[in-house]
């Protein structure tokens, strides 16, 4: 154990780990979406990530970027990163629709029981990042450093970048418009109704199908956004880059309560912080394993997570 | 139904076997005739990564191999020699099958590999089995030769080499005030980065990742506050590109030293050439690229005018030594195994002298380490690490 590391670093910990918790938490949506209408883990969102990453760094090429090239300045930058963000959120959505189409809405045709289910959206995954994985030959792929990270100002001593309050700031405002979103508007209401009772839902007139397909698109949109800033902070993606921050993400849902949206975000902003100073303080390899067992022993008190499972009984 | 399918079945596998016999009869006679002229439709392996996360290092290694078959094949056009891949992808948990149907596989005779050290650990205990005589031209990790595995034969040397050299560099040429190190917990990583400990003395900090770890923010706050001037990172190209770029957005000014696992162009794809500039990279090895004879020349003929790649001129050799072998008549494993285990000749490409200890170990005269440079986007040659 090492203190010092911990103390000392204290505040640059939380920082970085705000930021890797503000992607964590825009994935974790996709999972509490999809869980609080469908009763349903996808675990392909994970790969609805990828496919973000992946479609991002195709539009930066094709602008006319790769890895060496220089930060532009900040008229192409913004138009860089507009167009990867359209094209992430839209492919992301597209790869989420495709999976509820192909792969869930067939089954709940046929009323499968949940284990059905549960191993399609892991079969899904499957198939997905190995398409990719066959695709690119398993490469990884370095992507150009659009924003130059500078820092802005310091608190305690630790810089805050440019990059990390964009990431931050795309995150809050995701966050709050997707929160309004559910709770104010019409098609919000409509997805917090069949949450709370789809047959009931049915019979006031709102169509099922139509509610199931937007959670899917908004957790798409949520997950190329996610992607975007990912691109942009880390720069890098492989076939299998979602498999871990799936996993995170999911844990992030669960552990904030699955099933409510504000609980993602502070699950995820937990669960990012929690591991960076696990990480101080025992070493890097022992961030996983912390992460993890934090989640265990909180579920251990709190079974249904911090916030409660609670999308259609928030402001119902 | 199922019965028809059965009787199908062994069917093909019976006549598979009587023409497969009658294959195999018909090259022994044919070696028979000509006293001590080689047998015929031998196979080596080339056991690395061949996609994945390290491909870039063994796809250079398996074009080496695959330049020494092809030329020998040219030379003995009715009697030629195959080569049979195994693209484990780095990956000790997809070594063990393909272990096995190399073992399984009569034909193979030889493998050059396996390219890394854990799957090393997994796959060389399957060929000991077999007696099927390997030559890694890459896995460095000190106690694979100390396994009391016969088979086992390395073509470079090993991480106490390496490591110390590295060491000795960050010390002697780098004059390092401050040394950070930390590997990725592979055998081969952490195997290294102790190495380095113990030539550096006290380090800066030390810490550990994982392979597969993308988001490096914990390790990189520690490194930018402990203030260091020079990492030492053990571990591979994909984690170091990364680790090095995070660090560098973070304002770190250092310069980061890492091994033969990074010694890549792919580390330079993974971190972009602003970056990755100025970097060092160590080998238990001779430039490629400054290879003898006319290695150079053929390998850009033969693959698309590329440069050779780290080790891609040890394989070449190494690959060389299995060919002699089975030229002289040796065409079952033991015979091969005995073979390579007495020989001490220079090769070609490396003009290392290939001449093995009874552990496996290239004889310690031979061994040499240089220090690369990142240099404008290229991995090129600095110099020859001096002995201590």
């Amino acid at each position: 154990m090492n203190f010092d590391e911990l103390v000392g670093n204290f505040p640059a910990l939380t920082i970085t780990g705000l930021e890797q918790g503000a992607i964590y938490a825009l994935v974790a949506l996709g999972y509490t979406l999809v869980y609080g209408v469908l009763r349903l883990i996808n675990f392909a969102h994970s790969e609805v990530f990828m496919v973000g990453t992946f479609t991002a760094l195709w539009t930066w090429e094709a602008l006319g970027y790769n890895q060496n090239s220089p930060s532009p300045a900040f008229g192409p930058l913004l138009l860089a990163l507009l167009a990867g963000l359209a094209v992430a959120a839209i492919a992301s959505a597209a790869t989420a629709v495709t999976v509820e189409l192909v792969a869930y809405r067939p089954l709940r045709r046929r009323n499968a029981p949940p284990l059905a289910f549960l191993i399609t959206a892991i079969g899904a995954s499957f198939v997905l990042a190995e398409s990719f994985g066959i695709g690119t030959a398993r490469a990884p792929f370095g992507m150009p450093t659009l924003i130059k990270s500078e820092t802005v100002f310091t608190v305690f001593g630790a810089g805050v970048t440019n990059v990390q309050l964009l990431i931050l700031g795309v995150t809050l405002v995701m966050m709050v418009g997707l929160d309004q979103f559910v709770n104010r508007s019409r098609l919000g209401r409509g997805i917090r109704a069949v949450a709370q009772d789809a047959d009931t839902a049915a019979l006031m007139g709102v169509n099922k199908n139509r509610v199931i397909l937007l959670v899917f698109v908004l957790g798409g949109i949520m997950a190329g956004v996610a992607a975007l800033l990912w691109n942009v902070r880390y720069g890098y993606t492989k076939f299998n880059i979602g498999f871990l921050i799936g996993l995170k993400a999911f844990a992030a849902a669960v552990l904030g309560g699955i099933g409510n949206l504000r609980g993602a975000l502070l699950g995820g902003l937990l669960l990012g912080v929690a591991e960076n100073y696990a990480a101080g303080l025992f070493g890097g390899d022992w961030k996983d394993f912390t992460g993890f067992v934090l989640l265990v022993v909180l579920l251990m008190f709190r079974p249904t997570g911090l916030l409660g499972e609670s999308l259609g009984r928030a402001r119902a | 139904m199922r019965q028809k399918l059965a009787r199908v079945l062994s069917g093909v596998a019976i006549s598979a076997l009587v023409f497969g016999g009658a294959a195999a009869c018909k090259a022994d006679s044919g070696s028979e005739g000509g006293g001590s002229s080689a047998a015929c439709d031998l196979k080596l392996g080339f056991f690395g990564p061949l996609t994945g996360d390290a491909a870039g290092l063994g796809i250079h290694m398996r074009n080496g191999t695959k330049l020494a078959i092809d030329q020998y094949n040219k030379e003995n056009a009715d009697c030629k020699v195959n080569l049979e891949e195994y693209d484990s992808q780095g990956d000790p948990a997809k070594a063990a099958p393909l272990a096995q149907k190399a073992a399984s596989d009569t034909k193979v005779v030889g493998i050059v590999g396996p390219a890394f050290s854990g799957e090393s650990e997994v796959a060389d205990p399957i060929f000991n089995q077999v007696s099927l005589p390997i030559i890694t031209p890459s896995a460095t990790r000190p106690s694979l030769s100390t396994k009391g595995w016969k088979i086992f034969h390395r073509g470079v040397g090993n991480d106490t080499s390496q490591g110390p050299a590295a060491g000795r560099y960050i010390k002697n040429v780098m004059k390092a005030q401050k040394v950070y190190v930390v590997d990725d917990q592979s055998a081969y990583g952490a195997g290294l980065v102790d190495e380095v400990k113990k030539i550096i003395g006290t380090v800066a900090g030390e810490d550990k990742v994982q392979v597969k770890q993308t988001n490096f923010s914990a390790v990189v706050t520690k490194i930018v506050g402990s203030g260091a001037d020079v990492l030492f990172f053990g571990g591979y190209y994909t984690e170091a590109g990364l680790l090095l770029k995070q660090l560098k957005g973070a304002g770190w000014k250092g310069t980061m030293v890492a091994g033969d696992g990074v010694n890549d162009a792919n580390f330079i794809s993974v971190a972009g050439q602003q970056v990755a500039e100025g970097t060092i990279l160590t080998c238990p090895c001779a430039p490629a690229t400054a290879a003898k004879g006319t290695f150079v020349t053929d390998y850009k003929a033969a693959f698309e005018n590329a440069e050779p790649g780290t080790y891609a001129d040890v394989s070449y050799d190494i690959t060389k030594i299995f060919l002699e072998g089975i030229k002289s008549g040796k065409a079952s494993r033991e015979d091969l195994l005995a073979f390579v285990k007495a020989y001490n000749k220079a090769g070609g490409a490396t003009g290392v002298t290939y001449k093995f200890e009874g552990t496996g170990e290239l004889d310690p005269a031979q061994v040499l380490v240089w220090a690369f440079k990142v240099n404008a986007g290229k991995v090129v040659p600095d110099i020859e690490i001096p002995k201590a």
